[in-house]
């Protein structure tokens, strides 16, 4: 590790600053040790990169734009870039991340791939390079989310997925995630777990950073490109588990004259009983093999959390984050499920761009900076609309 | 000698530990379970502190706990549930549950406070050997806690003599990968059971998970000290009868 690697990295044991750790029951163990101990070696493999680089261009259609949104730019007074995940392969950044899994996994050996998703989204890319590597896939989403993301189910299926419902506590993403978890218990020789963002235990936190730090290293390249400069003076980007954010932040954190933004799902309102503004409601705990900022009770119960975007419907945040947040390197501010959707349609109408609810959070903050004229602003635009219309339509009508 | 040295050095074969949740059927059946449990020949009871995410049970004990959630149980209740009991209950009593709680509890407050109601073991199947080592180890020492580690068929030589080396009470030997209550077939773990036998550890060793009636108790104790029960007992009195009959006609189908 670099000295410099301040935030981007963590230390052996996994831990960013306090936060992190592999709190797994010992039945994991030997799992996650096993990751640990080659991750480093299989990623950094000539053979690895080749293959994974490959896909991202060919495959997930990489690297995505980095849009000068002018009509965007004009109402806030400044000079917004959107970086367009929105424009990947499966409709948002979560392929990044399974891509170069499956490409471990495959490794590794593994012939059983499990997944927890939410949204879908994770699922669906999840599902997709399954297809893609003929590995059997088994995707646990919560029996409430199944219901209200039918469109991402009916995909995965396609895809030849197997989706099971998580019947157990609230039945939304927390539960899909401990039924994987306990899934993986069960199957520990054959199944690799490919999580979906940058939480769970060290090392996959570290790993899914490094996936979808490809993010901020086209951003650096396109800005020297187009303004001659590599560092923008914002970077934006909502956070659930905070696997976009990490990705857009990855290679700006120890550039402290950019300002990192991370951008949590406010709900009905902070102090509305109704939200998942983790960093804001929540206290250190461990939830998922991880030591994080936790939404629980005084009573250390996890709770559950509330978002119109399910993919920011989660009540923990990755232990990067955490430290992020706890050494105030980047700023967490919040948008509540109006905001987002406001935005969204502005985004919609301004440049013809329908974008995902998650992604509309890190849109719904511009006009709570205040930005100079002069000021290089760019919003990691992480996921498509498509699986949102429902939403949306519900609001044209209204 | 602690309290689980002092049973092993009584009682080295056979020993039956049962798992039950606290404030589960009814939030203050935990005093009345404790006392059955103990009358009807249980050596030792695990007290299970219900978690709303146990990453490591399987649906019987996650139903359990929930319920116990809703009935109102915490952690400090519990605590008051179960102060004056030290003289009461002679057979080693183990606190299980997760992480989490405990660390919002406050980890220096829980082991104060289980030691006073008489606590002699704790079970965080989450808490890892080099967190443990860090940070709890002395938490835990000052306040005559031992903490029980697990051990699995995945489980290293190594690292099987390593938790030996710091462990104090007894090793919780899972019988195999999984969570609690999936039925398990006692014979297939033989070899793991023999590796485990033949590696002499000073440490006694029961074996949990899957274990349910007379037949797979009987088995694990070929290999073991003794056996944990958990779900089978948890499903035994969930039905709501007397726990005190229910849990005598349970026990007699073990014993
Ligand atoms: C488009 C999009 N953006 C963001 C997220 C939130 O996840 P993360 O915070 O890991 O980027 C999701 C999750 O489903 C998503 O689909």
């Amino acid at each position: 590790m670099s000295s410099q690697a301040k935030y981007s990295q963590p230390d052996e044991n996994g831990y960013y600053g306090r936060f992190g750790g592999a709190y797994v029951p010992e039945m994991l163990y030997s799992n996650v040790e096993n990751l640990k101990e080659n991750y480093l070696k299989i990623i950094n493999d000539e053979s690895f990169q080749k293959e994974f680089n490959t896909l991202l261009k060919d495959y997930a259609g990489r690297p995505t734009p980095l849009y000068y949104a002018g009509r965007l730019s004009e109402k806030y007074g400044t000079e917004i870039f959107l970086k367009r995940e929105d424009l990947c392969h499966t409709g948002a950044h979560k392929v990044n991340n399974t891509i170069g899994q499956i490409l471990l996994a495959e490794r590794l050996g593994k012939k059983r791939i499990i997944a927890e998703t939410g949204a879908g989204q994770h699922g669906v890319a999840t599902a997709t390079v399954c297809a893609l590597k003929n590995l059997e896939c088994i995707v646990y989403m919560g029996e409430k989310d199944i219901a209200r993301q039918a469109p991402n189910v009916a995909r995965m299926k396609m895809l030849g997925a197997k989706v099971v419902p998580a019947v157990s506590g609230s039945k939304t993403l927390k539960d899909a995630t401990n039924e994987a978890i306990r899934d993986w218990i069960n199957n520990p020789n054959d199944t690799y777990y490919l999580i979906g963002s940058v939480v769970g235990p060290h090392p996959y936190p570290d790993m899914v950073a490094r996936f979808q730090s490809v993010i901020s290293d086209e951003i650096r390249k396109q800005l020297k490109e187009k303004k001659g400069t590599e560092l923008p003076g914002y970077v934006i980007a909502c956070v659930g588990g905070g696997s976009n954010a990490a990705g857009a932040f990855y290679h700006f954190m120890e550039d402290e004259s950019v300002q990192l933004i991370a951008v949590e799902a406010a709900g009905l309102g902070v102090e509305s009983g109704m939200s998942a503004a983790t960093t804001q409601l929540g206290t250190v705990g461990v939830l998922h093999g991880s030591k994080s900022y936790v939404m629980q009770t005084e009573d250390g119960q996890v709770v559950e959390p509330h978002s119109i975007s399910a993919g920011l419907d989660y009540p923990g945040i990755g232990p990067m984050h955490a430290n992020l947040f706890a050494t105030k390197r980047a700023k967490f501010m919040n948008a509540t499920d109006d905001e987002a959707v406001a935005a969204a349609f502005e985004l919609t109408k301004l440049e013809g761009i329908i974008p995902a609810l998650e992604s509309a959070h890190a849109l719904a903050v511009l006009g709570k900076i205040k930005f100079k004229k002069d000021d290089i602003v760019v919003v990691n635009l992480s996921g498509r609309g498509d699986k949102d219309m429902d939403t949306y339509i519900k609001k044209l009508q209204s | 000698m602690n309290s689980f040295q002092k049973l092993f050095s009584e009682k080295n074969k056979n020993i039956l530990s049962i798992y039950f949740t606290a404030g589960f059927p009814e939030l203050n059946d935990t005093n009345v379970i404790l006392r059955t449990l103990e009358k009807h020949g249980t050596d030792m009871i695990e007290i299970g502190m219900p978690y709303s995410d146990p990453l490591a049970d399987g649906p019987v004990i996650q139903n359990s706990g929930m319920k116990a959630l809703q009935n109102g149980m915490t952690i400090k209740l519990l605590f008051d549930q179960l102060k004056g009991n030290k003289e009461k209950i002679n057979v080693p009593l183990i606190l299980m549950g997760y992480l989490n709680p405990v660390l919002q509890y406050g980890f220096e407050k829980f082991c104060a406070d289980a030691k006073a109601v008489g606590i002699s073991g704790i079970i965080l199947p989450d808490l890892p050997i080099t967190e443990f080592e860090n940070e709890y180890k002395n938490i835990l020492a000052q306040n005559g806690l031992n903490f029980i580690f697990l051990i699995t068929p995945e489980t290293s030589d190594e690292r099987i003599k390593k938790i030996d080396e710091i462990s104090e009470g007894f090793i919780y030997a899972v019988s195999s990968s999984s969570v609690t209550g999936r039925d398990q077939d006692m014979s297939a773990q033989k070899s793991y059971f023999e590796r485990i036998k033949n590696m002499r550890l000073k440490n006694n060793v029961l074996i949990g998970f899957g274990i349910k009636d007379r037949e797979t108790f009987t088995e694990a104790c070929k290999y073991a000290s003794g056996a944990i029960i958990g779900t089978a007992y948890i499903k035994a009195i969930e039905k709501g009868g007397d726990i005190d009959i229910e849990t005598q006609t349970f026990l007699n189908s073990i014993l």
